[in-house]
């Protein structure tokens, strides 16, 4: 650091260099945080940035204090990133033991749990869900190929608008789960196609100026999709039977079907045990993919394109079928989303959307099916229940995204299979 | 087709472009020295536009006036802060992930950008903020019905835009903090074994992106006088247009593609349809990054094993 001594003894290093830590740190914290604009004005609140920047202080000179202690050391080679042995070996796969006796029990909970819930909660169940669909769909572009995405969210507002747009030309919300897999497959693959043989940085770029085109176009072609107003979605049925109170012109509203008195909530509960039997499909459908040929190609393309091209890989195939699987689970999670919700607007479709998915799959470990389900979970369930954090929320994922980078880029939760493992490479 | 509404949309498109000209800088910079779209680059522009903000609500709470000295110390405060944040951003969330995989870095620099966003939202509030207007009056040419008009702060921010191209230009072609970045950015690994301090070269092109940014950002909210803690994203995203379209990795190619995008969105929005006028400039973001990836200026990119 800057004013350090070679000779100072370690308690004064780290003082020094954490005073120069918490001074930076004042500094930049002190403009934004200290002085709110109020018209032309300013109040001051300098009191912020310098409990901010005691922090960053206190924080700086226990990590220094404890690195120059054994303990410490200890401590840090603990929680390092590589802990690899030297020479090349084979790991060992940890798949778990018990997994077939929890998988079904997980299932009919799951299968059970709308039974159980109240209206509110059975919506963020719903929402966790259409989560779960979106990050499964994105850890095949993101976590399988290696492809970065951040237009994510262009497809899943192709599905949703497929159903809301379609259902006034008569199509239903079965018909609309296809043909938004389908069109969203289409546009996945009319933008991938030119792109993905292109330079990986700029796809991401790319699929973010695609998704902002979608969501401008939602918003400004007033005559189709209603504007910012959005779109109307019809209920879901089921074979034909309605599950409103009285049903429309010559329909069968399901409690006189089925003879039972009418639940407001049986439509939601419907809802969510489809989406949940689709992600259940997925899951199981992603989880064998991986180790098909096809989910090898896309894994062995991320590690090394060169590599895989010279040994006679078709790469742009490869990274197509990547995105556009990834394309058609965002187009049927989309159908699910404007089910739920009622109508579409474009608001649902900004980048934030595509950032909040592209978390999901980052703190779940990239391409680790069972990281992803957890981080939906997580994600969508506990800003529900930390109501008073909310306006903290996109400062806590940003704050997540980095430190997962910087600590555990593999991320939380990783189930491997067997592996090779070259650890003298670093 | 009306000459004066087409030289006005021209005088405008220059002042915009010349803006995405300075913000491209940062990006262009960074990747052609690290490989590495800075996704936050967009965020730390629009910190900037608070700063300056700020800075002119502290110095007419001393009742400073004059024009002259509101500007030259607005920027003077603002590029000194912007560059800091610059250089913390690049020391906390991108320094540690020099050697890991290609898409590390690139995720990390999405959660600095969301922080910054919801980092400035907290603190100052989710409404547009604004700036009095600083220098008012403007040239005007042409008769009483059809002119055009140029106002004394876009001619302030076209020339800055060009002196700071101008010094930064020579900073990199004749200096040797210069030819040390243009050595980083053809070999690292050899410009290391060379004897040049990598780390503190990747930091100054951060700081000096961020610096440029800065200034860009100081001129557009003198400029246009409101903003809010979202215009970062747009922003950015078209400024990176702009250094793809001038070849990214070149600083030349920078500006080019700066003037080129904001006269032509200019054109579109005066002649062809306002609403669109984003899609209009990711449209064609998607259309070079297809045809032409290496843009006007650039070199074409190799991969090498």
């Amino acid at each position: 650091m800057l004013f350090t001594n070679p000779n100072d003894p370690p308690i004064l290093a780290a003082l020094k260099d954490s005073l120069f830590v918490g001074l930076i740190a004042f500094l930049v914290f002190a403009p934004i945080s200290g002085m709110v604009l109020d018209g032309y004005g300013f109040n001051s609140h300098l009191e912020r940035p310098a409990i901010m920047a005691a922090i960053v202080f206190a924080g700086r000179f226990i990590y220094q204090f404890l690195a120059g202690t054994s303990f410490g050391k200890n401590l840090i080679a603990k929680f390092a990133a590589s802990k690899a042995k030297p020479g090349v070996y084979v790991g060992q796969s940890d798949g778990l033991k018990y997994l077939k006796f929890i998988l079904p029990v997980l299932f009919i909970a799951c299968l059970i749990l709308p039974f159980f819930l109240d209206k509110y909660w059975l919506s963020v169940a719903t929402l966790a869900m259409i989560y779960v669909l979106l990050g499964l769909g994105l850890n095949i572009v993101v976590g399988l190929a290696g492809l970065l995405d951040l237009g994510f969210v262009a497809f899943y507002a192709v599905g949703a608008y497929t159903f809301a747009l379609g259902s006034q030309y008569g199509i239903g919300f079965w018909t609309a789960i296809p043909l938004a897999a389908i069109l969203a497959a289409m546009a996945g693959g009319i933008l991938g196609f030119p792109v993905l043989r292109m330079h990986g940085d700029y796809l991401a770029i790319v699929t973010l100026g695609f998704g902002e085109i979608i969501r401008l176009i939602l918003n400004n072609w007033m005559e189709v999709t209603g504007g910012p107003n959005g779109a109307p979605a019809p209920n879901p049925t089921f074979l034909g039977i309605e599950f409103s109170r009285t049903a429309k012109e010559g329909g069968v509203p399901y409690h006189e079907f089925f003879g039972v008195t009418y639940n407001p909530a049986a439509e939601y509960i419907f809802l969510y045990i489809v989406l949940f039997l689709v992600v259940s499909l997925m899951i199981f459908f992603f989880s064998r993919l991986r180790s098909m040929p096809m989910g090898r190609a896309w894994e062995a393309l991320r590690e090394d394109e060169i590599a895989c091209r010279s040994l006679g890989l078709n790469h742009v195939m490869v990274k197509l079928s990547a995105f556009m699987m990834g394309a058609m689970t965002g187009g049927v999670a989309g159908v699910f989303f404007a089910a739920q919700q009622g109508f579409v607007n474009p608001t649902s479709f900004t980048f934030f959307e595509s950032a909040l998915i592209l978390a999901i799959v980052v703190l779940g470990g990239m391409g680790s099916v069972v990281g992803v389900v957890l981080a939906a979970l997580v994600l969508t369930i506990l800003p529900e229940t930390l109501r008073t954090f909310a306006e903290y929320r996109i400062l806590i994922f940003g704050i997540l995204m980095v430190g997962m980078m910087l600590w555990k880029p593999r991320g939380l939760i990783r189930i491997r299979r067997p592996y090779f493992s070259r650890g003298d490479s670093k | 087709m009306d000459f004066h509404i087409l030289g006005q949309q021209l005088v405008n498109g220059l002042a915009l472009g010349s803006i995405y000209g300075l913000i491209a800088v940062g990006y262009t910079m960074v990747y052609g020295i690290i490989g590495m779209i800075n996704f936050a680059h967009g965020d730390v522009y629009m910190v900037s536009a608070y700063l300056t903000a700020i800075c002119l609500a502290i110095l007419s709470y001393f009742g400073m006036v004059s024009p002259f000295f509101l500007i030259v110390i607005t920027l003077i405060v603002t590029v000194f802060f912007i560059a800091l944040y610059g250089w913390s951003i690049e020391r906390i969330a991108y320094k540690p992930l020099r050697n890991s995989p290609r898409l590390a870095p690139l995720i990390s620099a999405i959660g600095v950008s969301l922080v910054l966003q919801n980092y400035v939202q907290v603190s100052q509030g989710a409404k547009t903020q604004a700036v009095p207007t600083i220098l008012p009056g403007a040239f005007r040419f042409g008769t009483e019905t059809e002119f055009i008009q140029i106002t004394y702060i876009q001619v302030l921010l076209i020339i800055v835009s060009f002196i700071s191209m101008a010094v930064l230009t020579y900073i990199i072609q004749k200096t040797s903090l210069g030819r040390q970045c243009r050595a980083v950015q053809q070999d690292a690994k050899m410009s290391a074994i060379l004897g040049i301090n990598t780390d503190r070269i990747i930091s100054t092109v951060f700081i000096i992106g961020a610096a440029m940014a800065g200034i860009a950002g100081v001129l557009v909210t003198m400029n246009y006088g409101s903003f809010d803690f979202s215009v970062g994203f747009i922003t950015g995203v078209k400024a990176f247009t702009a250094a793809v379209l001038g070849g990214i990795g070149s600083l030349p190619g920078a500006m080019l593609g700066g003037i080129i995008l904001g006269m032509s969105e200019s054109l579109f929005s005066g002649f062809v349809n306002t609403d669109y006028k984003d899609v209009f400039a990711f449209s064609l973001l998607v259309l070079v990054l297809i045809f032409r990836p290496s843009g006007l200026l650039g070199k074409p990119l190799v991969e090498k094993v």
